[in-house]
């Protein structure tokens, strides 16, 4: 099954996608891109806007005067900043002043604790990553160190988006007012992602570094800089870097993920307490996605293993993968189906839960394999300007609300000048069997790549699909379309639609995915 | 009377089981627990081997069988006080009198001395599986003249004083902390996996409060240790050794090996004691699956709708709103029976009884926050009428205001007086229920001087909220002594509500004597004022009142959450339209809460965010149930608004709430 070669071949080089309609997605070229971006919506971050720190928080140090001060007091400043580890070096270093047997006694205690540690990570590779390395790891950003926009979120229920740059502010465009606050925080760097609440107006949380931060942004404030009084800090010991939350759809719960801990928070942010929930194995949690009925929690882990839990009890399943970690996943609008992607695998898994949120946990069958759905393995189109091999690894799945269009961002390699990093969009349907039907492909100008993609949750005239580009552009692209679920109302009363046009047909009659095949 | 005796029932059948199983849990935990306070307690670096068949010699030991029969004796006594002075509402101290009062109480005292009692025991026990130096009170040894006479084991009785000392504390703080208090989780999850959750805190939490207890007693020890000691030697005519140390020195003190043994042997004191606790609470706020119907009309006062209305116990009206908020989340079968009519007649019964209760307990609340701040802006005034009275009157008077225009207003706990009743009869009779909360009962004879000022133009209000922030008003806080959820907690009435309209009725007039009353006692009160420790004693805790206020929010938050996933799932479940009829009613009383939280985060005092909850055994979950009811209110109202859509324009309301709506449907709150 080559899913790729049924795709209509990519757009020539400069040439855009703008939207699809009549079940074809059409282009325009690219010299009209101020016509194009009227909108109020769409952005452009250029990178030589942004005042980016030029330094890193360690190296702050070196340009103070070396003060000499007693070891009490190095000691105590070295427990405070680097722990019992930052203590023991301490000691270790400065062996003029301590009495032998102590120093000697740490240095053997540091060695141990290396000795250890490097086991540790020889089971999980990540543990040695630095905390910026470990976000641009397991983020669902493609590039995200190098990413102008490193975060992008729509407010559930508004026209409001939250925008994450790479100098650490959060931008908040309303399209209904002129004002567009931005968030800034002392806490606030390495934002992996962020998310509103859902049923609220206000609330935004923020992945950090070291905490998640949830701002309360009143919408009708006039204030352009909200103080970091604002912002909720909901921190624990060992739970950072935070590289992926979620809000439960009720509102009512944020879970937050760190690769470092194993433990997955679930936080009652009004009352700011937490409870981790903890199981044995994968050695952190780097992915949370939140089934859209609220019933499932689908939580990746490091190594070669992703978990889902159910929310009423909070018991989990356990997934093993054969080949690597789960890189991304994400639910079908009723939360029965799962799409997942593997690490170095190239194909889409689904996995199906038939329990109704009414039935008791106990009752719920989960079911017992993943289904192969959709094979992106690399397939070699013939273009005018030479080959253009798109396929390989995935990098995120985004679903639009309705269950009706699937893109799917693929890495690409960077190295490669034919093989950029494209999204690839299917058709799919749920009633009343599974399938999936190809699309087409999204393509930004020349030389832009997409990076981070998200749906727009509830756009009336059938989806819109936001993509931000390497180039910092934040473009949008509708598709048009009749949703099935509605459709079947609408054509018993309006007159017959005239059938759509023939050419695409050959393409979207050829299903690439039926719960009837497998 | 009858709702005790259908309430037995539950107690009966289910909270004796629930803590009957969590104590025999918890005894059946102690042999691991003891078997590690050994193992930690013997252990030698140089001697591994030794260590481990010493502790089992030790293990295998009648005395030691004797001392953990004690053990589990302890445990059993322990539950049994858990169970008897638990509770769902947490009392909140206001003042460090109130606070006082509370552990001066003589249930408390009875409480501490048991602890204490327990303490002792438990250190004995302890004192005996260490060994050696520590094992008896007495022994034998030659005086300087050559006598053989029994002299005082010092380390015994520190071991025996330490168990005391840590359990009479370990009850104080209790008290101070609420540790009586059962929080129900937000986050459900299954009896074991939940204890396997909290085991590691736990642990953390008894070493540290045993380090900070053993550091008091050695503090307390070294002053006054030298009573009981020779209390001890007299009654039992021991005699001292002049030959060791004693111990109320600093030499005899600064023994790594005592030290050491002490804090180990509190913190599996407290472990234990704390592992009863933690069991106690799992297993008493698991859920109970009440049935909505009753097919048998034995089993009728089992049902939902019956067991929500019953006010006692408190646990049985908190579970039975759990089970109602889970069911309107989870469960549409059960759903589908709320929304169904009796079968002869037709009724919505079911959805009728659960959606009053609701509405009540959210009127309740509206009624108590509009009064409290009633109370803090009269005291803004320079007005100062005898506290008690006052605080009932505007309570009254905000309670006509409150209900009035809810649909189905009914009398709850705070409003059982034959006063209040007549109040809001006289209230609610001519008057348009748009209008009557600001306009009505002006020349009424029960207004009272609240109500008057209520009415005046609202910027007269408005300057309290910023401007005067200053301690000395909040001082002057008409609760010095009790808080209001007291009463609640008893369901008993407000005493003497009948005779509080008469001082102040009429205030145009004050008779002579009453001017003097009133000067004597503002001298009283600033001489008062003046002594540094009754202000300390009388000083208002900051956010106490804000905390006593929302103390059994719990329930509130419950109610929002069922109403508004009820309502949300009658949109499509609901066939015969029953919702529909409470739907006015729903929003109102929600918009009416949303107004007075919004009011009271306004105040001064009330500060907007949560404090930090430290890691620790006792629950802070009381401390922050004001922020989690002001999220989950606007959430539920936000449910509702998203469900319905512009289908809300058609729901009849006031025009103030309609623009307050508007603002959610259009998502600016």
């Amino acid at each position: 099954m080559c899913s790729l070669a049924l795709f209509p071949p990519p757009l020539p080089p400069g040439q855009t996608t703008l939207c699809e309609s009549n079940n074809e997605l059409l282009s325009g070229a690219n010299n009209s891109e101020d016509a194009q971006d009227s909108g109020p919506l769409s952005l452009h971050f250029p990178r030589e806007s942004l005042k980016l720190h030029s330094r890193t928080e360690s190296s702050s140090k070196a340009a103070f005067l070396d003060h000499s001060e007693t070891l009490w007091m190095r000691s105590a400043a070295a427990w405070r900043d680097g722990g019992f580890t930052g203590l023991l070096n301490e000691v270790t270093t400065s062996h003029a002043e301590v009495p032998k047997w102590l120093s000697v006694t740490s240095g053997c205690i540091l060695a141990l604790l290396r000795w250890v540690s490097s086991f540790h990570g020889s089971l999980y590779p990540h543990v040695t990553l630095s905390s910026e390395d470990m976000i641009a790891e397991f983020s669902q950003v493609l590039n995200w160190p190098d990413c102008v926009v490193r975060a992008f979120a729509w407010h559930p229920h508004t026209d409001k988006f939250a925008v994450a740059l790479l100098d650490d502010s959060i931008k908040i465009y309303n399209p209904k007012s002129a004002i567009s606050p931005t968030l800034k925080h002392r806490l606030q760097r390495n934002v992996a992602a962020v998310q509103w609440k859902p049923l609220c107006a206000s609330a935004l949380a923020v992945a950090c570094q070291n905490c998640v931060l949830v701002w309360n942004v009143d919408p009708c404030s006039l204030s352009t800089r909200p103080s970091s009084g604002c912002a909720q800090v909901l921190s624990h010991p060992g739970h950072s870097p935070v590289t992926s939350i979620a809000w439960s759809p009720s509102g009512s719960l944020l879970v937050s993920a760190s690769p470092l801990d194993t433990a997955m928070m679930v936080w009652d942010v009004a009352a700011e307490s937490c409870v981790p929930l903890q199981r044995v194995g994968g050695g952190g949690v780097t992915f949370l996605s939140w089934s859209p009925d609220g019933s499932h929690i689908l939580a990746c882990t490091p190594s070669a293993l992703f978990r889902v839990w159910e929310t009423r009890m909070w018991t989990c399943e356990r997934w093993p993968c054969i080949k690597g970690r789960c890189q991304s996943g994400c639910w079908s609008p009723d939360g029965s189906r799962l799409l997942f992607t593997v690490q170095g695998e190239m194909v889409i898994y689904a996995l199906t839960f038939s329990g109704s949120p009414g039935v008791p946990p106990s009752m719920v069958k989960g079911p017992q394999t993943a289904v192969v759905v959709a094979d992106l393995s690399e397939t070699t189109f013939n273009g005018p300007d030479g080959d253009i091999i798109v396929g390989g690894e995935i990098q995120s799945l985004s679903w639009d609300p309705r269950g009706e269009r699937l893109a799917v961002l693929l890495k690409g390699d960077p190295q490669a000048a034919n093989r950029p990093a494209i999204i690839a969009v299917f058709k799919t349907r749920a009633n009343p069997i599974f399938e999936l039907l190809p699309c087409g492909f999204v393509q930004g100008e020349l030389g832009a790549e997409a990076r981070l993609m998200e749906f727009h949750p509830n756009f009336q005239h059938g989806a819109l699909l936001t993509v931000c580009w390497s180039s910092g552009k934040i473009t949008h692209i509708p598709f048009y379309f009749l949703s099935s679920g509605v459709s079947h109302v609408d054509l018993s009363r309006s007159p017959p639609l005239p059938h759509p046009h023939e050419r695409p047909a050959d393409f979207a009659n050829q299903s690439l995915f039926t719960e009837l095949i497998s | 009377m009858f709702p005790s005796e259908t309430s037995c029932w539950f107690i009966r059948k289910v909270i004796w089981w629930r803590a009957a199983a969590s104590i025999a849990w918890s005894v059946l935990l102690l042999p691991p627990t003891t078997a590690v306070f050994v193992i930690l307690s013997k252990f030698s670096f140089l001697h591994p081997i030794q260590t481990v068949s010493d502790c089992l010699s030790l293990l295998m030991s009648a005395n030691s069988i004797f001392s953990f029969i004690l053990l589990g004796g302890v445990v059993i006594m322990v539950g049994f006080l858990i169970l008897e002075y638990y509770t769902v509402i947490p009392t909140i101290a206001c003042s460090k009198i109130a606070l006082l009062g509370q552990l001066l109480h003589p249930r408390q005292v009875v409480n501490s001395l048991a602890h204490g009692l327990m303490g002792m025991i438990v250190g004995w026990c302890c004192a005996v599986t260490v060994g050696h130096r520590y094992e008896t009170l007495g022994y034998p040894a030659r005086s300087s003249d050559g006598h053989p006479q029994m002299c005082l084991n010092e380390y015994h009785l520190v071991f025996l004083l330490a168990g005391a000392f840590v359990g009479f504390s370990h009850s104080l703080l209790g008290v101070i902390h609420n540790i009586n208090y059962v929080y129900f989780h937000t986050v459900q999850q299954y009896k074991y996996l939940h204890f396997k959750g909290s085991l590691p805190l736990v642990v953390k939490c008894s070493a540290i409060q045993a380090f900070y207890s053993m550091r008091n007693f050695i503090v307390v020890y070294f002053f006054l240790g030298y009573i009981p000691k020779t209390w001890i030697c007299k009654t039992l005519t021991l005699h001292l050794d002049s030959s060791v140390h004693p111990l109320d020195s600093i030499a005899g003190l600064l023994d790594l090996s005592l030290l050491y043994h002490l804090w180990i042997s509190a913190t599996f004191l407290l472990f234990t004691w704390y592992i009863t606790l933690l069991l106690f609470r799992i297993f008493v706020t698991e859920v109970y699956s009440f049935p909505v119907k009753s097919t048998f009309t034995d089993d009728s006062h089992q049902c939902l709708p019956k067991v929500l209305t019953d006010n006692q116990p408190m646990i049985l009206k908190f579970l039975a709103l759990q089970d109602l908020a889970l069911l309107s989340k989870h469960s549409p079968s059960r759903r589908s029976e709320v929304f169904s009519l009796s079968q002869p007649g037709g009724h919505p019964h079911n959805w009728n009884t659960v959606s009053k209760e609701c509405l009540a307990l959210v009127a309740d609340l509206t009624q108590r926050l509009v009064a409290y701040h009633e109370t803090v802006a009269t005291n803004g005034r320079a007005k100062s009428l005898s506290s008690g009275s006052e605080r009932k009157t505007s309570s009254e008077t905000s309670a006509t205001s409150g209900t009035e225009d809810l649909m189905s207003p009914r009398p709850t706990f705070l409003m059982k007086t034959p006063a209040s009743i007549f109040a809001r009869s006289v209230a609610r009779g001519p008057h348009s229920p748009l209008t009557s909360p600001f306009t009505s009962d002006l020349d009424s004879p029960f207004a009272s001087p609240a109500l008057r000022r209520l009415t005046a133009p609202v910027d007269q209000c408005s300057p309290w909220h910023g401007s005067i922030q200053s301690p000395h008003i909040m001082r002057r806080g008409p609760q010095l002594w009790s808080t209001s959820t007291e009463s609640h907690a008893n369901g008993s009435p407000p005493p003497s509500p009948a005779s509080v309209p008469s001082p102040k009725q009429e205030p145009a007039k004050p008779s002579f004597l009453a001017q003097f009353l009133q000067n004597r006692k503002e001298q009283v009160k600033n001489f008062m004022a003046k002594r540094v420790l009754i202000m300390y004693l009388f000083n208002k805790l900051p956010e106490a009142s804000s905390q006593a206020l929302f103390a059994d929010s719990q329930a509130h938050i419950w109610a929002l959450e069922a109403l508004s996933y009820l309502v949300q799932a009658s949109f499509t479940e609901d066939q015969f339209g029953v919702v529909q009829t409470t739907l006015p009613s729903i929003l109102s009383s929600m918009l009416h809460l949303q107004e007075a939280v919004d009011r009271h985060f306004k105040l001064p005092h009330a500060s907007s965010k949560p404090v930090r909850s430290t890691n620790s055994m006792e629950d802070f979950a009381f401390k922050t149930l004001r922020f989690a009811l002001r999220a989950t209110l606007k959430t539920a109202i936000y449910r509702i608004t998203t469900t319905f859509g512009s289908h809300l324009n058609a729901v009849q309301m006031s025009g103030e709430h309609r623009k307050r709506l508007q603002q959610f449907l259009e998502f600016k709150e």
